[in-house]
């Protein structure tokens, strides 16, 4: 678990200097080698470790727009995820999907850009397993903002009456954007929305990645054994604003101290050494996780960026004949014709 | 051609209604494929509201036929899920006026994931939804919102008008490996309480059958003038131009039955023999289907152009009484109207 979560945050670290590059000093989101907007996940590592740390390959994780630590945690391939951020043709999605839009069959990985649209898909993985008769599960991650989504809402209910495989995992990092989490519910512990619908809920009030573990043992387990769906909440934070950029005015300094002083890592570490690992061992797991990071983003740079007529590509699986169903730029009146 | 060794609906003397057509492809697919299932709002005890699931409980139980709770966010969202693992989930939309209710499923994750996958995910999902008015059920229960779907990428459009092609095009919508949006004009069913026209009860063939998507049927020979139309409005423009007929004026009349693809060809071709188009559209009138056949004609056709207009719906919610959703609804004198006035 370690090493996910000390990958990840370097991970971010580096993603987060070469996004800057060019952006400054006036910033402009469009500059530079990484364009469009960043999501840093930075404090909320212990969570996409605690509970990938129980997934296999054939279980199906959803993640939303602040991705990286759980596809880390779960698998995905990192110099393809790397590239993709970077907008190159051997990215996971061949350049079209962007960070918020990584997805890698191969470990059952998928996430997006819109808060709660995971979990209906969980669902229905979910739903497969159950189908398949497999022992598989599904974890949907979200964010406490996406708790008054209709999709989380609606997908506890259906998960809950079909007695699905399926954990909801909410990363409570206290602000939804720039709104504090009292101001968007009067719920504090977010799991409790599970109990309104008969569904076992459970918050992991510090964000240790050893309870987080834990506790999905529990959640993850009582999936996997035919038990049903459950809610998992997760106190993380947010070290970063909300996108790379967010000035954060909004966010009392306090907020962001205590953040920072509140490190999931830096619990992780203590209590590793306090289980008798020597410095030297941190510190290689560190120098492994930086050097496989730094050869994953030196990779992706040197990576070809896509021709513009793969514009046209993937809009279908099984393309019509005449696809891309578009007005020939060389039509004339009298031919007419598609090409 | 898949049609090429399949009779045609005229040469078959078993006439089917066309959601019970519709039901014949799901039940055979179902037995060939046990990923294909059917997921919706009383698809299973009651069979479909408009019938389009009616008699399947009996044959492939619960498991298989899935009544689930009126959300559809979750279940159509589990559908996308399902679909994603490689399932073939067939998902009911009971109306589609309540595509707001889960159209970020439908458009941002249905439609697109195989392209924001770069292709590395497919989403074989079937969504049947009920479309149309001409009974009065007012503005939330009757549009048919064909542009809206042909409108946003990524998902592939069926609108059936005879029982025939209804078939056909289930089973190919069911095997087809991308998101296709099945819209079945609830006049056109042959339901019980909602007396359908003549047109739509064809001659169906017994064994399995596939139209391809993108290929627009004519569905009347003509000369003066090409209308192109699609679902009830099919039926309606035949009739007109049985009635035109009489007066000298002969009308082709192209069934599209897939908006995405949309076989262009066909209709340009009509349009260089005819030289006049007139577009008949249930859908509102502007930003629509009719809009955009008109562009195309322009764009592959415009010296052979003499003459163009449409009939479509105008631009107002659906109102519920009947002198009212008569005055809405694009009728048969419209559609002869506007075809005399563009060839006189």
């Amino acid at each position: 678990m370690y090493k996910e979560m000390v990958t990840a945050r370097y991970y971010e670290e580096r993603l987060q200097e070469e996004y800057l590059e060019g952006k400054q000093p006036a910033f402009d989101i469009s500059a530079g080698p990484i364009p469009g907007e960043l999501h840093l996940a930075a404090g909320h590592e212990a969570s996409g470790a605690g509970v990938c740390a129980h997934l296999r390959d054939s279980d199906t994780v959803t993640a939303p727009h602040r991705p990286h630590h759980v596809a880390i945690s779960k698998g995905v391939d990192l110099e393809r995820m790397t590239a993709e951020i970077f907008g190159r043709e051997t990215g996971l999605s061949k350049g079209k999907g962007g960070h918020m839009h990584l997805y890698d069959p191969e470990v059952n990985f998928a996430c997006s850009g819109i808060i709660a649209q995971g979990c209906p898909p969980a669902v229905g993985a979910a739903l497969t397993a159950k189908k398949r008769n497999t022992d598989d599960v599904a974890v949907a991650f979200l964010g406490e903002g996406a708790i008054s989504q209709g999709a989380f809402l609606e997908s506890l209910n259906l998960a809950a009456v079909q007695e699905l495989p399926v954990v909801f995992v909410i990363e409570d990092n206290d602000w939804a954007i720039s709104m504090p989490k009292e101001r968007v519910t009067d719920v504090e512990d977010g799991s409790r929305r599970a109990w309104g619908f008969d569904m076992h809920g459970e918050r992991v009030d510090a964000d240790d990645a050893v309870t987080v573990y834990e506790a999905a043992d529990d959640a993850i387990g009582r999936a996997r054994d035919g038990n049903g769906p459950s809610v998992l909440e997760v106190q993380v934070h947010r070290r970063m604003g909300h996108f790379m950029g967010d000035p954060e005015s909004y966010r009392p300094e306090a907020d962001v101290e205590r953040a920072q002083r509140r490190d999931c890592i830096t619990r992780m570490e203590t209590r590793l050494r306090e289980h008798g690992f020597e410095e030297s061992d941190l510190e290689g797991i560190r120098e492994g996780a930086h050097e496989r990071v730094d050869e994953a983003i030196e990779w992706a740079k040197d990576q070809p960026e896509p021709e513009p007529e793969a514009t046209y590509e993937d809009v279908f699986t099984n393309s019509p004949d005449s696809w891309p169903d578009r007005p020939s730029r060389e039509v004339t009146a009298t031919d007419g014709g598609e090409e | 051609m898949a049609q090429a060794e399949t009779p045609s609906a005229s040469e078959i003397d078993r006439e089917l209604t066309m959601s019970r057509a519709m039901v014949e492809a799901i039940a055979h697919e179902m037995r060939e494929d046990e990923e294909v299932f059917v997921m919706g709002e009383d698809v299973a005890d009651y069979g479909g509201i408009f019938d389009s699931t009616q008699g399947l409980l009996e044959e492939f139980g619960h498991d298989r036929i899935m009544d689930v709770p009126i959300s559809e966010t979750a279940f159509m969202g589990a559908g996308v899920g399902a679909a994603m693992q490689g399932m073939r989930p067939i998902c009911e939309l009971m109306f589609a006026d309540f595509f707001g209710v889960c159209m970020d499923q439908l458009y941002n994750n249905m439609a697109k994931t195989t392209y924001m996958s770069g292709g590395s995910v497919s989403v074989p999902m079937t969504v049947m939804t009920a479309v149309g008015g001409t009974y009065n059920d007012a503005a939330q229960h009757s549009q048919t919102l064909y542009g809206t779907f042909a409108h946003l990428p990524g998902m592939k459009v069926v609108v059936p008008s005879t029982a025939y092609d209804a078939k056909g095009l289930m089973h190919t919508a069911i095997r087809d490996d991308d998101p296709v949006v099945y819209m079945f004009h609830k006049r056109l069913m042959g339901l019980a309480w909602m007396p359908a026209p003549e047109g739509p009860k064809t001659g169906v063939p017994e064994e399995r059958y596939e139209i391809p998507f993108g290929e627009a049927d004519v569905k009347r020979e003509g000369e003066d003038a090409t209308v192109v139309t699609l679902g009830l409005h099919v039926h309606r423009a035949l009739e007109a131009a049985e009635g035109l007929a009489t007066d000298g004026i002969d009308a082709e009349v192209i069934d599209l039955r897939t908006l995405v693809p949309l076989d262009t060809e066909t209709v340009l071709e009509s349009v260089r023999k005819t030289g006049r188009l007139v577009v008949v559209d249930e859908d509102y009138h502007s930003y629509g289907v009719s809009g955009e056949l008109i562009a195309r004609a322009t764009e592959g056709a415009l010296e052979d152009l003499e003459a163009v207009d449409r009939v479509t719906a105008p631009d107002t919610p659906i109102p519920y009484s009947r002198p009212l959703e008569n005055e809405f609804q694009p009728n048969t004198d419209d559609i002869a109207a506007a075809v005399r006035s563009i060839t006189q």
